[in-house]
Order: structure tokens, then C-alpha cells, then sequence
């Protein structure tokens, strides 16, 4: 769950919380799904390999692929 | 301070990091940019034959204008990559509270933004560096794709594990050796593998300065956009500790009474 506010005073001295990781899990895996889906779309989408045909997602990112390192042709 | 408001915090780092790195993108990055495609397609001209990846606007119906490519489509690739690695970046620094030694909560946060700057931006960009138009022999560019996410996904894991290594010694061996050993670790598995993969080399005749020019733009454009992130996210988190620490004491003195 929500990591509630522990107990014990936080302040300055006091222990920092920790989140489980079976509250994580879930969320990071989200996340770098999301991330791997977004990444290929941008860094490489019609360029080594394409899930549409065409060059329209190529070309309209076409300028952010190059100035994020990408390999784009 | 939950898994949700980690998210929350990422996402909106991620969003002001992204325009960020637009700004820099289209001030710095343009130019260089437009001057590899004039480069590119004097080069076409030349040759006289059909060049492989066309940037011209009249080339055909499904191109995209360089003035949509120099804006809006910069802008939704910086944003939509800087969105993705703010949440990232946020969940990240959800999962290193409080395991990081004795690290608060804006040192835990701040550490893992550098750590996801070093490893998935500078250290790729150092083996890889970024190419500009007409830089690039097409005929490679699935080896060239498949090395560099390759190389720049082993380099994440080699610090997620640098990571873990880290922890593992900080108990028997105190911070300075963990940390040392983690480093070490790390610059170990990544320079290995630089040597060992292969290089893409071959700007030809392309001109030197608008190589720098358009590779220093790049890093920059990285910069701006992890620093974007590690700025705001570092800020957010930072403050909502801050709140729940005097709500805490509130409680405790509350309960005191
Ligand atoms: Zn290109």
C-alpha cells in the first residue's frame, strides 16, 4: 500500500521510509513497457524496423531522433 | 510518498524536462541539423541517383515538411521521450527511498537521475555518438540500430547492478569501498563492451566542424533533458518529504500531549 506515514517522528533524525517492492513491481513494469514502446516509436520506428509501413512517424520525429542519438538511416 | 506520487512527480519532470530539451534542440540543434541536410542533399545532387533516405518536402506525399519536423515533431519526440523517462526516473527513485545507505530522499532521488543520465545518455553517446543527416552508411543501419540499444541497455543493467553490488557491500565494507566497487563495476562491464562491439565509423567527407557542431548539440539536448528531470523531480520530491516529516512531528507532538 501507500506508504502512510510511519509511527515513529520522521524528522530530521529519523529513519527515511522505504516502499515494498511488491507495491513497485506493478508500477515499474508499467513503466518500462511504456518507456520501451515510447523509446521504439521514436528511436527507431520505420527506421531498421517498422510496425507501420511508410516513413510518416519516421519523418515527422525525424529531427528529435537524430538530436537524441538515435540511429535513425 | 507512494508509488503513485513518485509517478505523478516523474511525469511532470519529465514533462518540463522534455520542453526543455526542446528549447535547446531547436536553438542549438537546428542548425547544425539543416546545414547535414543541405550537406546531404548537395551530396545527392551530385551523385545523381536516388538517395536512400530523403529529407527534400517534395520528395513524396508521406514526407513530413522540415518546418513540422523542426518544431511539432521535435517537440512531441523530446516530450514524449522526456514524459516516459520522467516516470521512469520517478519510479526509480520510489524504489531507491531509503535503500540508498542513509541517503534522504532528495540525495536518493538526485543520484538516481545521474546514475540514469550516466548510463542510458553519456555512456552510449561516448561509443555511439550521435549521427547527423547524411552522416551514416544506410546499408548499416540495422547493425548500427541493434548495437546501440544493445550497448546502451547493457549499460543500464550494468548500473542497476552496480547498484545492487553496492548495497550488497556497503554492510561489511562500509560506503567508500561499496561505492568505489560500484564505480569500478560498472566502468568494468561498459568499456569491455565498447571494445568488443563494434565501431560505425565513416563521416567521409563530411565537414568536421558541423560533426561538432551537431554532436555537441546532441549532448547538450541529453543534458538539458536528464538535467530537466533531476532538477524538477529532485525539487518535488524533496518537498513533499518535507511535508510529511512536519505532519509526522505534528503527530508525534500531538500525541505527547
Ligand atoms: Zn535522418
Amino acid at each position: 500500500m501507500a506508504l502512510a506515514v510511519p509511527a515513529a517522528p520522521l524528522s530530521v533524525g529519523g529513519a527515511t521510509p522505504v516502499i515494498a517492492w511488491r507495491e513497485l513491481a506493478p508500477w515499474l513494469l508499467f513503466a518500462v513497457l511504456a518507456a520501451v514502446a515510447v523509446l521504439f516509436f521514436v528511436g527507431s520506428e520505420q527506421g531498421a524496423v517498422s510496425v507501420f509501413a511508410g516513413t510518416a512517424v519516421h519523418e515527422f520525429v525525424h529531427d528529435a531522433r537524430h538530436l537524441l542519438g538515435y540511429p535513425c538511416h | 510518498m507512494g508509488a503513485r506520487s513518485f509517478l505523478v512527480h516523474g511525469l511532470l519532470a519529465g514533462l518540463v524536462a522534455g520542453l526543455l530539451a526542446f528549447g535547446v534542440a531547436y536553438t542549438v540543434g537546428e542548425p547544425p541539423v539543416d546545414a547535414a541536410i543541405a550537406v546531404e542533399e548537395s551530396a545527392a545532387a551530385h551523385e545523381g541517383d536516388g538517395h536512400a533516405h530523403s529529407h527534400d518536402e517534395s520528395a513524396g506525399a508521406e514526407a513530413v515538411s522540415r518546418e513540422v519536423q523542426s518544431t511539432i515533431g521535435l517537440a512531441t519526440g523530446t516530450v514524449a521521450i522526456g514524459l516516459v523517462l520522467g516516470g521512469l526516473a520517478g519510479l526509480l527513485s520510489a524504489a531507491a527511498l531509503g535503500r540508498l545507505g542513509s541517503l534522504r530522499p532528495a540525495g536518493s532521488t538526485a543520484l538516481v537521475c545521474a546514475l540514469g543520465f550516466v548510463s542510458f545518455a553519456l555512456v552510449p553517446f561516448l561509443k555511439y555518438p550521435s549521427t547527423p543527416p547524411a552522416v551514416g552508411d544506410p546499408t548499416t543501419i540495422d547493425g548500427r540500430t541493434a548495437a546501440f540499444f544493445g550497448f546502451t541497455a547493457l549499460s543500464v543493467v550494468a548500473a542497476v547492478g552496480a547498484v545492487a553490488l553496492g548495497r550488497r557491500l556497503v554492510g561489511s565494507h562500509g560506503g567508500y569501498a561499496a561505492c568505489a566497487a560500484a564505480a569500478v563495476g560498472y566502468l568494468a562491464v561498459v568499456v569491455t563492451a565498447a571494445v568488443a562491439l563494434p565501431g560505425f565509423e565513416g563521416a567521409g567527407d563530411f565537414p568536421a566542424d558541423t560533426l561538432w557542431e551537431f554532436r555537441r548539440a546532441s549532448l547538450l539536448v541529453l543534458a538539458a533533458l536528464w538535467g530537466g528531470i533531476a532538477l524538477v523531480l529532485t525539487g518535488l520530491v524533496d518537498r513533499s518529504w518535507r511535508r510529511a516529516v512536519q505532519v509526522a512531528d505534528r503527530q508525534a507532538l500531538a500525541a505527547s500531549l
